[in-house]
């Protein structure tokens, strides 16, 4: 199927016109019809397909499932998109293309779940700053997807050098409650709407501590205090709390649907379990405010991000079923970062606290694979033993289960998506790099083929173009 | 409690100072561009190297040290960086290396700021990082300031070399402050006039800059200092370097220079060594649309002299990583059509190297004869991951190898707290 049918699928189903046309938004809704809560639809529905692939069988690799489980001498059999088999002597289907591994390593492709591509894309003019809604505090209402530009380079270096398929594109931090995250396939396509990962949730983005207050306080109005932060997020989980009250009336009752507001929609969303909250907060005391409020108000912090000082509550976030999203060593770049240490990830692991590898950078996207290295090594010297295969569920099914995609993505398990990277050694080497990497089953990124190498509409034309990167 | 600490360090160093040790046994990274030498020998004395390689004789009374199994190797040298002047990038208050509203720039001397009790520092140390080049950044003038050399040892006594080099600004960000390049090189050689003309004595009332600016950049007119000039883009390159048609004794270092591989042959003609963005492959600016991770690579095949600093990359995690950018650009050697390093050259990018780009490298940043002792015994290969330092020396002084960092880590362990608070835990 061609995109542009996709595309003009997508948009008859949109206006209503198809027989399998899906809930009809608030906005538009002839009189005594039902509407459903608009937090449940997605106006803007991916239109991403899945580019032809040749089944492949990789054999003779050391193999993390992403799991938490290892073969080594194993092989992955892949077809129709989808991950066919994993383990020892799978026998080639006819028509097959076997590459021998011997050497090499495969993993589970890589997931960034926080990544600011496409809305501060690569070059870092004015004029592609799209990250951050800094005109007010709280911004349910905007969606990253409206910022993502799909051209950014930055997206073919996650690819090339980071074996990155899946990220989740966030705004920025400046604002409590930034907006939407979407997640999107790491494959170009011309619209955004053509990235997003199919099915999955939307996320929430919110913000802690210095970030916040810094840039409303400097423009003289609430918050300018970490009190204020708090302040201000709760007065705005109110109204949503009574937003919802409302839906669920007209759910129950019927009558006339309640009047539409955008940024409150995100915020059921979230009070309704539908949308997932990533909450920027660096400190352990910021955390458990956090966590006290989305008690209050009934909501469900999915994953601390940037969780710098997650060690020292580790135990707090386990017991409240929070994941902690993390670097290996960032510290000290601002106050809120004083306290980072690089045995973060291993003590969280060894709290059982649901723990991942972050990147937020557009150069650190590109090896997350060294960053979990680092973290595993310094757990291992203060005396936290992580098997390596472990270590590498920081950067596949952890944050596919905080993304909400665990079922479709994250490891190599029969039926998922064949998002597959065959390293060229040990992936957890500082000299390791990918060599294929398939996102679905198709081959997107061989460094034995510079044709499969994406060259962004803005690199073209342009010194450097179609370079090794 | 810090200074305790320092206190026990400089107890250490009362009596390693005169000590000769041996270290023995281990596999020895020069620092030089050479490659490892399996089962070599390092001696030190009085804080310097004796001798480093093979058939080294463990001089008689030396310590010796058996590092059987681990890595010896020259210390890191951060080829350029804010060590030592800031407590945290986003801390502004602790922040020495812009200087705001004064009306001073090439004669700002940021050796006058380094806090050797600074944490980044006490890191940095116990990630093996011995020496760092330390730059303000320009503010209201392509010039920035003089930066210095600084060891990161556990002591008072920081700098190595105060107005070590003078750092100028001529891209994109020397534009952003000054309205555009022309206007940045009118404001540049209106400058090194002034200075001029100030040495001979001459009438400089209606230059632009203070006597105290044209002082300081005597000695970069007359190429007693090397100037470091930060640009991205290959045209910028070769402005900087027809510098020396008017000025043929500067002694120019290139900073940045992520399309430097575009012009490499003819960097590599005027012998202008480079302290190049480790791994910038991203268009960030339009100043770098050609960027790619084998600049570096090419540079060298080219026949520059090529180092590596975190500048155009995250900093975020200190100066520490600079090994893995260098372990880098020994991995991306095995990538088709990729140009890497090969390990003896990477290493050097990160350890002699940047001494060598300010003509430091008969000093600091190897362990060949006659060089400070900056010394780090290593559990493994240093450019690899899951390798940590066991032992730094500086100037043959043993470091200690704990931070704030050891000491959370020590103190949240067990996150739990027990019968006293965790500020009780020490």
């Amino acid at each position: 199927m061609s995109r542009k049918y996709v595309a003009l699928g997508a948009l008859l189903l949109l206006s209503g016109c198809a027989g399998n046309a899906p809930p009809r938004s608030a906005s538009a809704t002839p009189a005594g019809e039902r509407v459903v809560e608009p937090w449940k639809t997605d106006p803007f529905p991916s239109t991403y397909h899945v580019y032809p692939g040749v089944p492949t069988l990789i054999t003779n690799v050391t193999i993390y499932d992403g799991e938490g489980g290892r073969i080594d001498g194993g092989s992955v059999l892949f077809a129709d998109g989808k991950v066919q088999a994993v383990g020892r002597d799978i026998p080639a289907p006819a028509g097959t293309v076997v590459i021998d591994g011997t050497g090499k390593w495969v993993t589970p492709g890589v997931i960034d779940v926080h990544s600011h591509l496409g809305v501060y894309p690569s070059p870092g003019v004015k004029a592609l700053s799209d990250g951050n809604e800094m005109t007010d505090p709280t911004t349910p209402e905007v969606w990253a997807e409206h910022s993502v530009w799909p051209q950014d380079p930055g997206f073919s270096r996650a690819l090339a050098n980071g074996g990155v398929t899946t990220l989740q594109i966030l705004p920025g931090s400046a604002n409590l409650m930034g907006g939407r995250s979407v997640v999107v396939k790491n494959v170009y396509a011309r619209t955004t709407q053509g990235m997003k990962f199919p099915g999955a949730p939307y996320g929430f983005k919110m913000a802690c501590g210095e970030n916040p207050k810094r840039v409303y306080g400097a423009k003289g109005r609430m918050p300018s205090t970490r009190m204020g932060n708090i302040a201000v997020d709760r007065e705005t989980w109110q109204q949503a709390v009574e937003y919802k009250r409302h839906w669920d009336k007209y759910e129950k009752e019927g009558g006339d649907p309640p009047s539409r507001n955008l940024a409150m929609d995100t915020l059921a969303g979230v009070l309704d379990g539908k949308i997932l909250v990533h909450n920027h907060c660096y400190r352990a005391d910021e955390m458990a405010n956090v966590i006290d409020m989305s008690k209050e108000f009934g909501y469900h912090v999915t994953a601390f991000h940037h969780g710098v000082e997650a060690y020292k509550v580790a135990d707090l976030l386990k017991a409240n079923d929070i994941c902690a999203v993390v670097w290996a060593d960032w510290y000290g770049f601002k106050m809120e970062s004083y306290d980072g240490i690089p045995e973060n990830l291993a003590i969280l692991q060894k709290t059982g606290t649901c723990a991942m590898i972050h990147s937020d950078d557009e150069n650190g996207v590109q090896r997350l694979n060294q960053e979990v290295a680092k973290a595993l090594a310094a757990g291992r010297r203060a005396g936290i033993a992580i098997p390596d295969e472990v270590a590498w569920k920081w950067l596949s099914i952890n944050p596919a289960r905080a993304l909400g995609i665990a079922d479709k993505t994250g490891s190599l398990k029969a039926g998922k998506m064949a998002d597959v990277v065959l390293w060229n050694g040990n992936p957890l080497s500082v000299y390791t790099r990918p060599d294929k990497v398939w996102v679905d089953g198709a081959l997107l990124y061989d460094a034995h083929d510079p044709k499969r190498r994406p060259v962004s509409d803005f690199e073209l034309g342009q010194p450097g173009e179609g370079d090794v990167k | 409690m810090k200074r305790l600490l320092l206190c026990a360090a400089a107890l250490l160093c009362g009596t390693a100072y005169a000590e000769t040790i041996a270290i023995t046994g281990g596999t020895v990274a020069i620092g030089d561009g050479s490659q490892p030498i399996a089962n070599g020998t390092v001696v030190i004395r009085d804080g310097r190297v004796i001798a480093a390689g093979t058939n080294v004789a463990v001089p008689a009374g030396a310590r010796v040290v058996d590092a059987r199994g681990k890595w010896v190797a020259a210390g890191l040298v951060a080829g350029f960086s804010s060590e030592g002047i800031v407590d945290g990038e986003g801390i502004d208050e602790t922040y020495d290396g812009a200087a705001g509203k004064s009306v001073f720039n090439a004669a700002i001397d940021v050796s006058t700021a380094i806090n050797p009790t600074n944490q980044s520092i006490a890191v940095d140390r116990s990630w093996g990082v011995t020496r760092a080049l330390v730059s303000p950044e320009a503010n209201n003038s392509v010039f920035a300031g003089q930066g210095a050399v600084i060891d990161l040892g556990a002591d008072d006594a920081p700098v190595t070399k105060a107005r070590a080099f003078q750092y100028a600004e001529l891209g994109e960000d020397g534009a952003s402050h000054i309205g555009s390049r022309p206007a940045s090189y009118v404001m540049l050689h209106d400058a090194l006039a002034a200075a001029r003309s100030a040495a001979r004595g001459g009438d400089s009332k209606d230059a632009l800059i203070t006597r105290a600016d044209a002082a300081a950049l005597l000695p970069v007119v007359e190429g007693r200092m090397p100037l470091v000039v930060h640009v991205e883009r290959a045209s910028d390159i070769l402005q900087v370097l027809s510098l020396k048609q008017t000025y043929p004794n500067l002694k120019l270092v290139l900073l940045g220079a992520t399309e430097g591989w575009m012009v490499a042959p003819k960097i590599a003609a005027a012998r202008v060594p480079v302290i190049a963005a480790a791994l910038a492959d991203l268009p960030a600016a339009f100043e770098r649309t050609a960027a790619t991770e084998a600049n570096v690579g090419r540079m060298q095949k080219a026949g520059v002299m090529v180092a590596i600093s975190t500048v155009d990359v995250a900093t975020e995690a200190g100066q520490r990583n600079v090994r893995q950018y260098a372990g880098n650009l020994v991995g991306i050697a095995r990538v088709p059509g990729m140009t890497g390093l090969d390990w003896g050259a990477a290493f050097a990018t990160v350890t002699s190297g940047p001494a060598a780009a300010i003509g430091l490298d008969g000093e600091i940043g190897s362990l060949r004869p006659g060089r400070r002792a900056d010394v780090v015994i290593w559990d493994g290969d240093p450019l690899e991951l899951s390798s940590a330092p066991v032992a730094v020396w500086i100037d043959g002084v043993a470091q200690p190898m704990t931070s704030r960092q050891t000491r959370l880590r020590d103190r949240y362990l067990n996150p739990q707290e027990g019968a006293l608070p965790k500020a009780y835990e020490r």
